[in-house]
């Protein structure tokens, strides 16, 4: 952030459009190098999320995948915020019995194979 | 016969950013440095290099009667009237629409390798056919664009277009600089461009009205008018491609006095 958006911002004016076109680029650009639709990101961002909530428990609503670019190289970024427990702990949640939903830790029951 | 002869690809992706006056005034300068140096004009549905170089009128042979045996290379070569070390080649006229393919720009390369030290070849716009024959026989590029977002966007597909087909080194040319709006912040910095594209900066193009002027003329910048802004940075870009180690203009402080001086304060990065 320069000086000059600053001072815009103070005065609620709108910023430079040069930073403006610079982050219209990158996002545009993310995607062009991709070739991947905003659709298929968000059906990629739903899939992600079942497959990590199966796991550990995490807010279903912040989770975000989005696609970064820097230096002509894109990466997958997921930021997805992970629930914890009152005293801090991370809420893992048992891989065994995926029917039971309602399950907590006492109840787990050895799958009968 | 030269045995090291560059044959390097000018592109944009976008069209009217200044592929062909770069493609002339490069031309020229090279030529300038004594360096024998052949403009190929890829573009030959929509040609316009011979009208930068005031040689319109004396095209008689392209690349196509070349190939087909119906005339010599050297016939259809068209020397600069000033600058003898500089010939240029259309590929075709309009009314041949879809003759050439890459085997053709490959074999007219070839030929064009014997007796030359630089084959420059102005690329169409679009990242279609037209381009796919003009990359086709090229070993390095140099890509043109403006500070502006459709024309870095389209750039950056024709860079992924370069990569996939192994040319290298690709170097950027940005032009049409204006010190002063970059300086307002008003249009994508130097930095911004070089970064998105991720590719190194062969030289920037200050916006010069004595472009115009001189594509009225015919005559490029580099012939005649070389103390104009935008010529001393054609003659820059040209000495770089020869390897020499010349400082790129710094557009903040193309402008002096108070006015400059409050612009730049105003750009202090705080975070």
């Amino acid at each position: 952030m320069t000086l000059r958006d600053i001072i815009n911002k103070l005065l609620r004016r709108q910023p430079a459009s040069a930073s403006t076109a610079r982050e219209r680029l990158q996002l545009v650009l993310a995607h062009d190098r991709s070739d991947l639709s905003t659709e298929l990101l968000d059906q990629m961002r739903k899939e992600i999320l079942e497959v990590v909530a199966k796991y550990v428990e995490i807010d279903m609503d912040e989770g975000a995948v989005s696609l970064e670019t820097e230096d002509r190289m894109t990466a997958l970024v997921a930021n997805l915020p992970i629930k914890r427990t009152l005293n801090g702990q991370i809420k893992f949640i048992e891989p065994s019995n995926q029917l039971d939903e309602n399950s907590q830790e006492e109840e787990i029951t050895e799958p009968n194979s | 016969m030269t045995t090291d002869t560059r044959v390097i690809l000018i592109c944009s992706g976008k069209g009217g950013v200044g592929k062909t006056t770069l493609t002339a005034n490069l031309g020229i300068s090279l030529a300038r440095q004594g360096l024998s140096t052949a403009v190929l004009d890829a573009d030959f549905g929509l040609r316009n290099l011979d009208l930068l170089l005031g040689l319109e009128n004396r095209i008689v042979y392209t690349a196509q009667e070349v190939l087909e045996e119906e005339c010599r290379l050297d016939q259809a070569l068209v020397k600069h009237k000033q600058e003898a070390n500089l010939s240029l080649l259309p590929a075709g006229n309009p009314r041949m629409l879809d003759w050439l393919k890459p085997d053709d720009m490959k074999r007219i390369v070839e030929m064009l390798k014997e007796q030359f030290n630089y084959v420059l070849i102005d690329c169409p716009a679009g990242v279609e056919d037209g381009f796919k024959n003009a990359m086709a026989a090229c070993k390095e590029a140099i890509v043109v664009t403006n500070p502006e977002v459709s024309a870095v966007r389209d750039a950056d597909r024709v860079i992924g277009l370069l990569n996939t087909n192994e040319i290298k080194p690709v170097q950027l040319v940005l032009n049409r600089v204006r010190p002063k709006m970059m300086a307002n912040q008003e249009m994508l910095s130097i930095a911004d461009v070089t970064d998105i594209l991720a590719l190194p900066l062969l030289g920037l193009v200050l916006e010069d009205e004595q472009v115009i002027v001189s594509t009225n003329r015919g005559e490029p910048l580099t012939l005649n008018s070389v103390n104009s802004p935008a010529a001393k940075c054609y003659l820059n870009i040209a000495k770089r491609l020869q390897g020499e180690d010349i400082p790129l203009i710094d557009p903040s402080k193309e402008s002096t006095g108070f006015g400059a001086k409050f612009r730049r304060l105003m750009q202090t990065k705080i975070f």
